[in-house]
């Protein structure tokens, strides 16, 4: 059972990160059940978790978004290599979110970095995968809470 | 802090050095910091790199990451200050619990600043650090 103050903490991280590093916050959408396998934009960072909770929270984003807030943190390359870069910062601040309002009795993964690829994970008796929608300027990026 | 480098004209400069895995991050710091008495000398992606660039280029102040592969900044900081205790560092890092701040506190931080940040919460925390 995912309570909705988990929940909150980890949409927090997410658009506290535009808010503080683009100085544009974002929105967040209806949030729904996922069903079917996970879909992913081209870029992925997860963070998964463990002990008082089990499964991950991923944050998934087209190319498109991530090279406007790039562009509005300052940076010049696009690169790949930048796009999973940003995509692993962005799990990181979700990840540092949720340690602080969970204490240790989440245990937090250091964030991996997906280019395309679906993150794989073992779907357990009782778990449920909330997707968030986060919008951002005229961008919409993903979301994905799915622990038990 | 330690007394800097004096220049051939007499003005004062203390050496930083950036200490983060993220790109983005490090070229960040570089880019919003305000110092003209700050000179980077270096930047170093793991904690272990960190070490290496430490002993030759000896800096005055260092940003930390804490999150990075092969050496974490935990375990960085207490190289760090073990090599030159006069050394002042920053822990830039998006771990926000207060466990985290008070153990690289305990190791020989100076001072915490959270990530995500902006430039004036940047040039805060360096200013704060250099007093």
């Amino acid at each position: 059972m995912l309570y909705e103050q988990e929940l909150k903490t980890f949409v927090e991280g997410t658009t506290n990160f535009f808010e503080v590093a683009a100085q544009q916050p974002a929105s967040i959408g209806s949030p729904y059940l996922m069903e079917g396998s996970p879909s992913v934009h081209e870029y992925t960072g997860v963070i998964k978790i463990s002990g008082k909770r089990e499964g991950v929270v991923y944050f998934t984003a087209p190319k498109a978004m991530l090279t406007v807030l790039l562009m509005k943190m300052q940076e010049n390359d696009f690169s790949h290599e930048t796009m999973r870069d940003l995509v692993g910062e962005v799990a990181n601040t979700i990840s540092g979110n949720a340690r602080r309002d969970f204490g240790r009795d989440f245990v937090i993964s250091v964030p991996s970095v997906l280019s395309g690829e679906k993150p794989e994970f073992p779907q357990k008796p009782g778990q449920r995968s909330f997707i968030i929608p986060i919008n951002w300027r005229s961008h919409s990026a993903k979301l994905v809470v799915s622990l038990t | 802090m330690s007394n800097g480098t004096m220049t051939a004209n007499g003005k004062r400069y203390y050496k930083l050095m950036i200490v983060d895995d993220s790109n983005i991050m490090r070229r960040r710091i570089e880019r919003s910091q305000q110092f003209e008495e700050l000179q980077v000398v270096g930047t170093a992606a793991n904690g272990e790199e960190a070490i290496e660039l430490f002993k030759k280029t000896d800096p005055d102040v260092v940003t930390m990451d804490l999150t990075m592969p092969r050496m974490d900044g935990i375990e960085c900081i207490g190289q760090l200050v073990a090599l030159k205790p006069a050394v002042r560092i920053l822990v830039v890092s998006a771990l926000a619990d207060k466990a985290t701040a008070v153990e690289a506190m305990e190791r020989g931080a100076n001072g915490f600043l959270n990530k995500p940040f902006t430039d004036r919460q940047l040039n805060e925390a360096i200013a704060e650090l250099m007093r």
